[in-house]
C-alpha cells in the first residue's frame, strides 16, 4: 500500500487496548463512537503521541512513528477530556501558549491569541483566569488553543462532555463552523450520536478496541451494528448471522394479545422500564425471542389504555417493510 | 460538652495523664518566656557575641535556603517527573538525613569533606582549600540537613499539580524546559514556598551537624544555637534573650506553615 502524500494513515496496535487502521483526507472531521473502554481515548492519545507507542501513524506523507516524533514536534492540536488549561495562566495567556512555545513573539502570540478569542466570541474574558470561566467559555477557551497553533491534526476528546445541555448545544454549532473552515483533519472522540451526525464526515465505531464500523455519519445511524451505536441512534438493531436488521421504535406495535404477522418479526417479553421520550412514552422490553431488550415508542393515551407499567406482559411486533435489513461486509466481529 | 453530658465524663486515667503532658510541654517555654530578661533584651541583642551569631545564622540560613531551590528543585522534579531505575532507591537514600542523627551526619561529612577526607582530602591536595571549619562548612552541613525537608516537600507538591499539564504543554509544542518554567514550576510554588520555609526552619535550629563540621568558632562558624549551647553556662541570660529570638521565629514559622495557601494551591 503506498502512503498518499496529503492526509493521515493510521495503523494503530497497542496490544489488549486498541487496534485500529484508518485513513482520512484533509478536511475529514471523523467521530469516535463507542461504549466506555472501547479504546477511544487510547486511540486518540496514541495518535497524539501520548500513549505507549504502537504501531504506525503518517500524516501527510510523513512517518510519526519511525522514526518516532516527538508529541510537541507533531503539530497536533489536542482538546484534553478535562478542559486542562493552565489554571495559573489567563484565558489569552492560554491560548497564546502554544505560538510562544513554538517560538513566536510575546506581542504576536497575544495578537494571534486575541484573535482566537475573539472568533469565538469571548475576546472581552481575555484576562480571566480559568476558575473565572465557565465550563462553556472554558471549553471554547481550550478549543481555540489548540487551534491557535494551526495544526495539521486536530484531536478532541469528548469536548462536551460535562456541560449543560443548552451549553453543549450552542458550542457544537459554534464548532461546526469552525470545523468547517478547518483544513486539517479532526478526531471527535464522543459519547453522543448528535455530535457525529452534525460534525462528522465520518463514522469510526470502536467496539473493545476494534474499529465494529465505519462509514458517513447517516449509513453508521441508519445501519447500526453495535448494540452501543443503535442505543445512541435510538434504534432495535437485531443481528442474526452477518445479516442485521434495523427498526424505530416508532414503529413497533405494542399489543396484550399475539399479534398477527410475520413470526420473526413479533416478540413476547415484560416490560422493564417506562420513561418519556419526546411527546411518548419509551418502553424497554426484555424480549425473550429477540434475545436483547427492545425499545417501543407510544403514546400515553395507548398506555394508559393498556395498563403498561413496568413487569407487564407484552406482545411487540413490527411490520416488514418498516424493517432496513443490511449485512456486515466484513466478517471477523 | 453535649458529648461530655451523652458519654460521660473523661475518666481520670486519661485526664491526668494528658494534664500531665501538656503541663510538660508548656511549662518549660513558659517559663523561659518568664525568664527572659525583656528589660535588657534590646541591650544583649547588641553585644558582639550575639551579633555575630545572629549574622552568621541569617547568611548561612539564607544561603541554605538558595542552595535548596537552586539544586533541590530539579532534583524534587527529577524524583516526581522523570522515570529511570532506581528512582525509589535514590529517593529513600534521599531521605535518610530526614532521620539521621544530626552528629552521624557531621561525622559522615567530616568523612567526606574533612582535612583528610575522601573529597576534602583530594581537594586539599589540588587547591590547598580545606572546607571544615569556615562558613561554608556551616551551609554545606545546613544544606545537608535541610535539603531532604525541601526534596520531598517540593516533590509533593509536584506530584500534586498534576502531571497532566505537562502533557498538555507538550502538544503545544513546549520543550520540558519551557514546561518547567512556565507550567510545572508556577503550579507547584506554594509547595516551594513551604519547601523553603522548612529549610530555612531546619538550617535555623541546626546544632549537631554543623558543630561537628564547622566547629565553633564566633564570628565565622558559631551560629545561635552553637552561641547558646556556650553562653548557657557562661551568661544564662544571653542565652536566654537567643532561646526567645528562635522561639519567637519558630511560632511564626508554625504559623505560616499553618496557612492553607502554603500548604494547598
Amino acid at each position: 500500500m503506498s502512503a498518499t502524500p496529503a492526509g493521515l494513515r493510521a495503523d494503530i496496535d497497542i496490544p489488549g487496548r486498541v487496534t485500529a487502521s484508518f485513513t482520512a483526507e484533509p478536511g475529514d472531521v471523523v467521530a469516535v463512537l463507542g461504549p466506555n473502554g472501547a479504546g477511544k481515548t487510547t486511540l486518540l492519545r496514541a495518535l497524539a503521541g501520548i500513549a505507549e507507542p504502537g504501531g504506525e501513524v503518517m500524516l501527510n506523507g510523513t512517518s510519526w512513528t519511525d522514526p518516532p516524533v516527538l508529541v510537541r514536534d507533531r503539530g497536533v492540536g489536542v482538546v484534553f477530556q478535562q478542559q486542562a488549561l493552565f489554571p495559573h495562566l489567563c484565558a489569552l495567556d492560554n491560548v497564546a501558549f502554544g505560538l510562544r512555545s513554538r517560538g513566536a513573539a510575546r506581542g504576536d502570540a497575544e495578537r494571534v491569541g486575541r484573535d482566537w478569542l475573539a472568533r469565538f466570541g469571548i475576546a472581552d474574558l481575555a484576562g480571566r483566569k480559568p476558575r473565572e470561566l465557565s465550563g462553556g467559555q472554558a471549553q471554547r477557551v481550550a478549543i481555540a488553543r489548540a487551534l491557535a497553533t494551526e495544526p495539521a491534526l486536530l484531536l478532541l476528546d469528548e469536548p462536551f462532555a460535562g456541560l449543560d445541555v443548552g451549553v453543549a448545544t450552542a458550542l457544537r454549532l459554534e464548532l461546526a463552523r469552525h470545523l468547517a473552515a478547518y483544513s486539517g483533519i479532526t478526531l471527535l472522540v464522543t459519547h453522543q450520536a448528535l455530535d457525529a451526525l452534525t460534525l462528522a464526515t465520518r463514522v469510526l465505531v470502536l467496539d473493545e478496541g476494534l474499529i465494529a464500523q465505519q462509514g458517513t455519519p447517516a449509513d453508521v445511524a441508519a445501519r447500526p451494528r453495535t448494540d452501543h451505536v443503535a442505543r445512541l441512534v435510538g434504534l432495535n438493531v437485531l443481528r442474526a448471522g452477518d445479516t442485521f436488521s434495523a427498526f424505530s421504535p416508532t414503529a413497533v406495535t405494542v399489543s396484550l394479545r399475539p399479534p398477527e404477522g410475520s413470526a420473526r418479526l413479533r416478540w413476547r417479553g415484560a416490560i422493564l422500564g417506562v420513561s418519556p421520550h419526546g411527546d411518548a412514552l419509551r418502553l424497554l422490553v426484555d424480549a425473550a425471542g429477540a434475545g436483547r431488550h427492545l425499545i417501543a415508542d407510544v403514546t400515553p393515551a395507548a398506555a394508559a389504555e393498556l395498563g403498561l407499567t413496568p413487569g407487564r406482559e407484552v406482545w411487540l411486533s413490527v411490520k416488514e417493510t418498516a424493517v432496513e435489513w443490511y449485512s456486515a461486509p466484513r466478517s471477523g466481529r | 460538652m453535649s458529648r461530655r453530658s451523652t458519654l460521660g465524663a473523661p475518666p481520670a486515667l486519661l485526664l491526668v495523664p494528658a494534664l500531665v503532658a501538656a503541663t510538660f510541654l508548656v511549662v518549660p517555654l513558659a517559663t523561659l518566656v518568664i525568664a527572659t530578661p525583656w528589660s535588657r533584651f534590646f541591650e544583649l541583642l547588641g553585644t558582639e557575641a550575639v551579633r555575630d551569631a545572629l549574622g552568621i545564622t541569617a547568611l548561612t540560613s539564607v544561603a541554605t535556603v538558595i542552595a535548596c531551590l537552586l539544586l533541590g528543585t530539579p532534583l524534587a522534579w527529577l524524583l516526581a517527573r522523570v522515570e529511570f531505575r532506581g528512582r525509589s532507591l535514590l529517593r529513600a537514600a534521599v531521605t535518610v538525613p530526614l532521620v539521621l542523627p544530626p552528629v552521624v551526619a557531621g561525622v559522615a561529612l567530616v568523612t567526606a569533606l574533612g582535612r583528610n577526607g575522601l573529597i576534602g582530602g583530594l581537594l586539599r591536595d589540588l587547591t590547598g582549600v580545606t572546607i571544615p571549619y569556615t562558613t561554608v562548612a556551616v551551609v554545606l552541613a545546613h544544606t545537608f540537613a535541610s535539603m531532604p525537608f525541601y526534596v520531598l516537600a517540593v516533590e509533593g507538591a509536584l506530584r500534586a499539580s498534576g502531571e497532566e499539564y505537562d502533557v498538555v504543554a507538550a502538544s503545544l509544542g513546549a520543550t520540558r524546559w519551557t514546561t518547567f518554567r512556565r507550567i510545572t514550576l508556577p503550579l507547584a510554588l506554594p509547595g516551594v514556598l513551604a519547601g523553603a520555609i522548612l529549610a530555612w526552619a531546619r538550617s535555623l535550629g541546626e546544632f549537631g551537624a554543623t558543630i561537628t563540621f564547622a566547629g565553633n568558632y564566633p564570628g565565622t562558624t558559631q551560629t545561635m544555637p552553637s552561641l547558646i549551647y556556650g553562653a548557657l553556662q557562661s551568661d544564662p541570660e544571653v542565652a536566654r534573650t537567643l532561646s526567645m529570638i528562635l522561639l519567637i521565629v519558630s511560632v511564626a514559622i508554625l504559623a505560616s506553615l499553618r496557612n492553607r495557601w502554603l500548604v494547598r494551591p
